[in-house]
């Protein structure tokens, strides 16, 4: 049983043929995280739940039941979204031992649908950065480059499901965080629309942007996921009461004078040239599936990395405000008072990344300073979301880079925040207008990298994204692995 | 406009983080850097335009923001100090606040 290859509609037809026991593939699973350990892709392995779970499906095919949906379909969460009574820890020290005491809807939705949830996957401190280098339970490995980062924050989840450890992934997205790690990994990622999924359960880190999705092998798996996570939850206000299409019976309809947007600000300095070549040849096959690739303009692009960086360094100043060492987390010992035991606990529970964005967040929202650093950016995001209302004018979908570069080296960009941030030039911008976005691979550079071409769609119409997607897909042909599976 | 030391030493206060000399020190270079960067936005006017503070469909429509005003179950005492580091009969412990 290869996970990698194998996808969710496949497996519930060998299952309900009993050709394969859930158990079966369960132990493939646990046997395969246990022998890439040194990826350090998970920080907690939950083998018991996920065998027991394995056990009920295979025992409601011996009973000739109707199998759910997801039935035995293999899943690991980042570690920034609540399981009841599991450690999530975020990344962080400040969270080393929290049990939550409750579950996310995202993920409570996949086990009712009967997946099996069978760890967390590592991601950085917060969510914080392009590398999964700043977790406090070590670096996460590229599997195509060892020395290599899988990109960020959902490393974990995009190498885990590289390496066929496991069939999916939820990552989370704040600017990038799931579409960057597919691109620098070789999986699909997929942002979906702000609302789109419930943030119930979800560590928050910039709430005006922070989103779930899945990372898999293949867009239909996608799909078959967001159908799930999908839909209206009481517990988070935010989510979106927009009818959940049918995902998967679309995608394999066609894109024939689908109009296909090529923002010229994404293709200029800073585009590595491979990159490049690979993104142009990925055109190429959208044309020749009947798309009609146009020119399109994004003028307020060279600003959206300062306003990503004002906007959620202040929303994650504050919402990282409620780690004080009272309720939860860890707790520096020795301090005489309150306020010390407060200021204590933060220094020595937060990583350096986490330290500068609370800084720089609570500097913009600072007295004195609102108005012309976070009220500026505010605006400015009004801007860049007019942008893509008039893009979407002109086109149905836009195409871009996902990332600028192909993986980078571990520590090759830690000592200059700046120059990481820069590196998540086209993603934020989904981020910052509320779009779903997918990063699919679609080839390979010389030295054996993967590269990921980004789709944005929009607000809420990831049933076009999605078979833009599949189409794509199927042009591409992309099958290659990791070296090291 | 350059940030100093003295701003960061008021920042890490503000944000209740007791930085070492050594943080202070590379947060005032990198924090200017950065914000160096962020001040490009002044090349843009912005008089007109409102600011957007949410991209969220739903936040706009009643529908969405109002419930009935029922009682639901809770957390309850024992569960919600269950993580904390330090508790005592129901209740979460804290060094000294007052006089200490």
């Amino acid at each position: 049983m290869d996970l990698k290859t194998i996808t969710i509609d496949s497996l519930r037809k060998r299952l309900s043929e009993r050709e394969v026991k859930a158990v079966d593939i369960c132990q493939t699973a646990l046997d395969r995280i246990e022998s890439l350990a040194e990826l350090n892709a998970f920080i907690t392995v939950t083998p018991q739940s996920a065998l027991a779970r394995a056990e009920e499906i295979d025992r409601g095919v011996v009973r000739s039941e109707q199998l759910p949906p997801l039935a035995g379909v293999i899943i690991a969460v980042k570690d920034n979204m609540v399981i009841r009574d599991v450690r999530t820890t975020a990344g962080s020290r400040i969270l080393y031992n929290y049990k939550p005491p409750y579950t996310a809807t995202a993920i409570r939705r996949l086990e009712d649908a009967g997946a099996l949830i069978i760890g967390k996957t590592n991601c950085f401190d917060f969510d914080m950065g392009s590398s999964t280098e700043n977790s406090a339970y070590g670096p996460v490995k590229n599997p195509w480059d060892l020395s290599r980062v899988p990109g960020g924050s959902s490393g974990g989840s995009a190498v885990a499901v590289a390496t066929g450890m496991v069939m999916v992934a939820l990552g989370s997205d704040t600017g990038g965080s799931i579409r960057q790690p597919a691109s620098l990994s070789g999986v699909v990622g997929l942002k979906p629309t702000y609302g789109r999924v419930s943030r119930y359960g979800l560590i928050a880190f910039g709430s005006s942007l922070d989103q779930i999705g899945p990372l898999t092998n293949c867009v239909e798996d996608s799909a078959r996921i967001l159908a799930i996570i999908s839909g209206r939850d009481p517990q988070d206000s935010t989510s979106s009461n927009c009818p959940v299409d049918d995902y998967v019976s679309s995608i394999n309809e066609d894109i024939k004078g689908l109009r296909v947007g090529v923002p010229r600000e994404y293709y200029g300095e800073g585009l590595d040239a491979e990159v490049k070549t690979a993104i142009e040849d990925a055109l190429r096959k959208l044309e020749s599936s009947g798309a009609e690739v146009i020119d399109i303009k994004l003028p307020h692009t060279e600003y959206a990395v300062p306003v990503y960086y004002l906007i959620a360094t202040a929303e994650a100043s504050s919402n990282l405000a409620r780690y004080d060492g009272v309720r939860y987390g860890f707790r520096a010992e020795e301090a005489a008072s309150l306020k010390s035991m407060y200021s204590r606990t933060r220094d020595q529970g937060f990583g350096d990344e986490v330290k500068r964005r609370i800084m720089l967040g609570t500097y913009a929202l600072s007295a004195g300073y609102y108005d012309q650093y976070y009220g500026k950016a505010q605006r400015v995001r009004s801007l860049i979301e007019r942008d893509f209302k008039n893009a979407f004018e002109q086109c149905d979908v836009i195409a871009t880079p996902t990332s600028p570069t192909p993986a980078f080296r571990l520590n090759e960009k830690t000592s200059d925040p700046l120059e990481m941030y820069l590196s998540d030039i086209y993603t934020i911008t989904a981020n910052l207008a509320g779009i779903p976005g997918i990063s699919l691979p679609c080839g390979l550079t010389s030295g054996g990298l993967p590269v990921g071409i980004q789709l944005l769609g929009k607000h809420f119409n990831e049933a076009l994204l999605l078979r833009t997607a599949n189409n794509l897909e199927r042009e591409l042909g992309f099958n290659s692995r990791p070296p090291l599976s | 406009m350059p940030i100093t030391r003295t701003d960061v030493e008021k920042i890490a206060e503000l944000a209740r983080l007791e930085l070492t000399p050594d943080e202070t020190n590379l947060f005032t270079a990198q924090l200017s850097s950065i914000i160096e960067h962020v001040e490009k936005l002044n090349e843009i006017d912005t008089e007109q335009i409102k600011p957007m503070s949410h991209c969220s469909p739903a936040e706009d429509d009643a529908e969405y923001t109002k419930r009935d005003d029922t009682v639901q179950p809770s957390l309850g005492q024992k569960l919600a100090v269950e993580n904390a580091p330090d508790s005592e009969a129901g209740y979460f412990k804290v060094p000294r606040v007052i006089g200490g």
